[in-house]
């Protein structure tokens, strides 16, 4: 029989699979050819509200996974350096891009589990976001400081809006987060700004700036659009914009929000991103600190301070705002604890394995995939009774990331 | 005594069975077992911030070039204490000053690469 295409991609990604030595026989999911099925030249039909990938930060790849029978479809190579990893989607579900920290940009191609195309956008990024009509995909970079935004569909370079801040002084960007009416928000580390960047004339970018504050370390944009949030490093605060009245300009709020005087080392970052509105409040990793915070949304007032094993990196809300779900900073990065949002108790504490690294919900909460990167290893779990559902094998995961974050703001 | 408090106990006893947070005393040249274990630090929570091929991240890069004509001394003093007003934390609760000497020497030279699986694991 001659090799069609069908069977060279599976083969591809059974191959590839058997790089790593203890693969799961591949578990039946909709995309796997049925044995001595008819051949033919095009990617079985399916559909991609269940895909996702998980990155595999150390070999350069990413694996595609489903969620509705949790299986590895395959494994995709040659990404480039994927420390600190982001991956955003099309809207029609079909095309991950993910965002190395070299600067590479891949536009992945999810049916056909293959790229589609690719870009090194840079010196050294640490991520991007997908504009609201799905047309212009935009990169955060460190190196050069500043933002780029090329075309979705082929990634050809539109516009560079380099973050100079200063007459010669370009700053690194983190928090960039995409906004309604092709907008786009992110802040300046080292130019301590909030910058708001129109696209709705994208060879014409229009930049609004606001002052953050000191050493904006990362940024959120809420669900809706209407606020962006930068967390601040160099000094307690957060710093808000509010995005339906920009012309009253970013404030700070949450002046006790940081390290306060006991300042404690900080081995990695917190990010602020997966943060959650639940019964109108956000609940943040608190930087430096043991703690999650839960924040009023009208006012803007911390109404608690939830003691934690360690420095909170993540804390995602399931989808339904219940539970929220934190992983920790090294040393303590083999653990995870679980938070009941109503009693405002931890309510769950466990180690999944070494090295958490990440947590992303199925799309409407009733799983959680965990990486656990020393482990080598995703788990999967119920949210409901904490009991283990798969285990997956990857090298070295960190960022897993589900398609229905295309159709959501500010992921 | 309530369950963080517990779990805080039972990763200090674990990180001490690595001999993570207790290697203050160790030799000049770190074992080669502690050898694998300081490059999988640096290149993987290291690299959370300097990246991890050490080129650069909120962190400065790593590289040689870039370390050359930085004295030895001030290097591990700021691996070892960190630089305050900066995100460099200090790792001195779980680095010796020779194990810190030991990874500035590395650095200088071109830090080693990570083996395919680490830490080895039978997933693969
Ligand atoms: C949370 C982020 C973070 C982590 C984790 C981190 N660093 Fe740093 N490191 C920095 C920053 C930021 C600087 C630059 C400080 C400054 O502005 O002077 C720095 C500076 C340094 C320098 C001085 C470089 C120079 O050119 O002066 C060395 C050496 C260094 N780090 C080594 C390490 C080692 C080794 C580790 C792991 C054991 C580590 N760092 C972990 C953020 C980090």
């Amino acid at each position: 029989m001659r090799p069609t295409r069908r069977h060279l991609l599976s083969l591809g990604a059974s191959l590839a699979l058997a790089a790593c030595a203890h693969v799961p026989s591949p578990s039946p999911s909709p995309s796997s050819p049925p044995a001595g099925g008819p051949a033919q030249d095009t990617p079985p039909l399916r559909g991609t509200g269940d895909l996702g990938l998980v990155i595999e930060r150390a070999s350069g790849s990413v694996q595609l996974v489903e969620h509705s029978g949790r299986s590895a479809l395959a494994r995709i190579t040659g990404l480039g350096d994927l420390s600190h990893a982001h991956v955003v989607f099309s809207r029609d579900g079909r095309y991950a891009y993910v965002f190395g920290r070299d600067g590479g940009l891949t536009k992945v191609d999810l049916l056909e589990a293959r790229i589609d195309a690719r870009v090194i956008q840079a010196g050294n990024s640490i991520g991007g976001s997908i504009s609201q009509d799905g047309r212009l995909v935009v990169a955060q970079n460190y190196s050069p400081g500043g933002i780029r935004v090329f075309d979705a569909r082929t990634l050809a370079p539109i516009a560079d809006i380099p973050a100079e801040y200063a007459p010669g002084k370009v700053s690194r960007v983190v928090g960039l987060a995409d906004l309604p009416d092709q907008r786009f928000a992110y802040a300046l580390f080292d130019g301590n700004e909030i910058w708001v960047t129109d696209l709705s004339d994208p060879v014409h970018p229009s930049t609004t700036r606001y002052p953050a504050g000191r050493q904006p370390y990362d940024g959120l944009a809420t669900p809706d659009g209407r606020y962006f949030l930068a967390g601040l490093f160099g000094e307690d605060g957060v710093s808000l914009l509010d995005l339906w009245h920009p012309e009253r300009g970013s404030r700070k709020i949450l002046t006790d929000y940081g390290q306060g005087s006991e300042k404690l080392p900080v081995y990695k970052m917190p990010h602020l991103r997966g943060w959650a509105q639940a019964g109108g409040e956000i609940w943040l990793p608190g930087v430096g600190r043991h703690e999650l915070l839960a924040v009023d949304a009208r006012s803007w007032q911390q109404t608690a301070r939830i003691p934690l094993l360690g420095q909170p990196v993540f804390a995602m809300a399931r989808p339904d705002g219940r539970q929220i779900w934190v992983n920790f900073a090294f040393p303590d990065n083999d653990w995870v604890q679980v938070i009941d949002t109503d009693t405002r108790q931890v309510i769950h504490s466990f180690s999944p394995g070494k090295a958490v690294l990440h947590m992303e919900f199925t799309p409407r909460g009733d799983e959680v995939w965990i990486s656990a990167r020393d482990s080598h290893e995703v788990l999967v779990m119920s949210t409901r009774d904490f009991s283990p559902r798969a285990r997956l094998p990857a090298q070295s995961p960190s960022g897993i990331f589900f398609g229905h974050r295309g159709q959501r703001i500010g992921m | 005594m309530d369950r963080p408090v517990l779990l805080h106990v039972a990763i200090l006893l674990a990180l001490t069975a690595l001999g993570v947070g207790t290697a203050r005393a160790a030799s000049p040249t770190p074992s080669p077992a502690r050898q694998a274990q300081l490059i999988h630090l640096v290149r993987q929570d290291c690299g959370a911030c300097h990246g991890m091929q050490l080129s650069g991240g909120l962190g400065p890069s790593l590289s040689p070039a870039q370390l050359a004509d930085r004295p030895d001394s001030s290097l591990v003093a700021t691996v070892l204490q960190g630089r305050p007003g900066t995100p460099m934390p200090g790792w001195q609760a779980f680095l010796s000053a020779s194990e810190a000497g030991w990874i500035i020497t590395q650095l200088k030279q071109g830090f080693p690469p990570l083996p395919p699986c680490d830490p080895p694991a039978a997933t693969c």
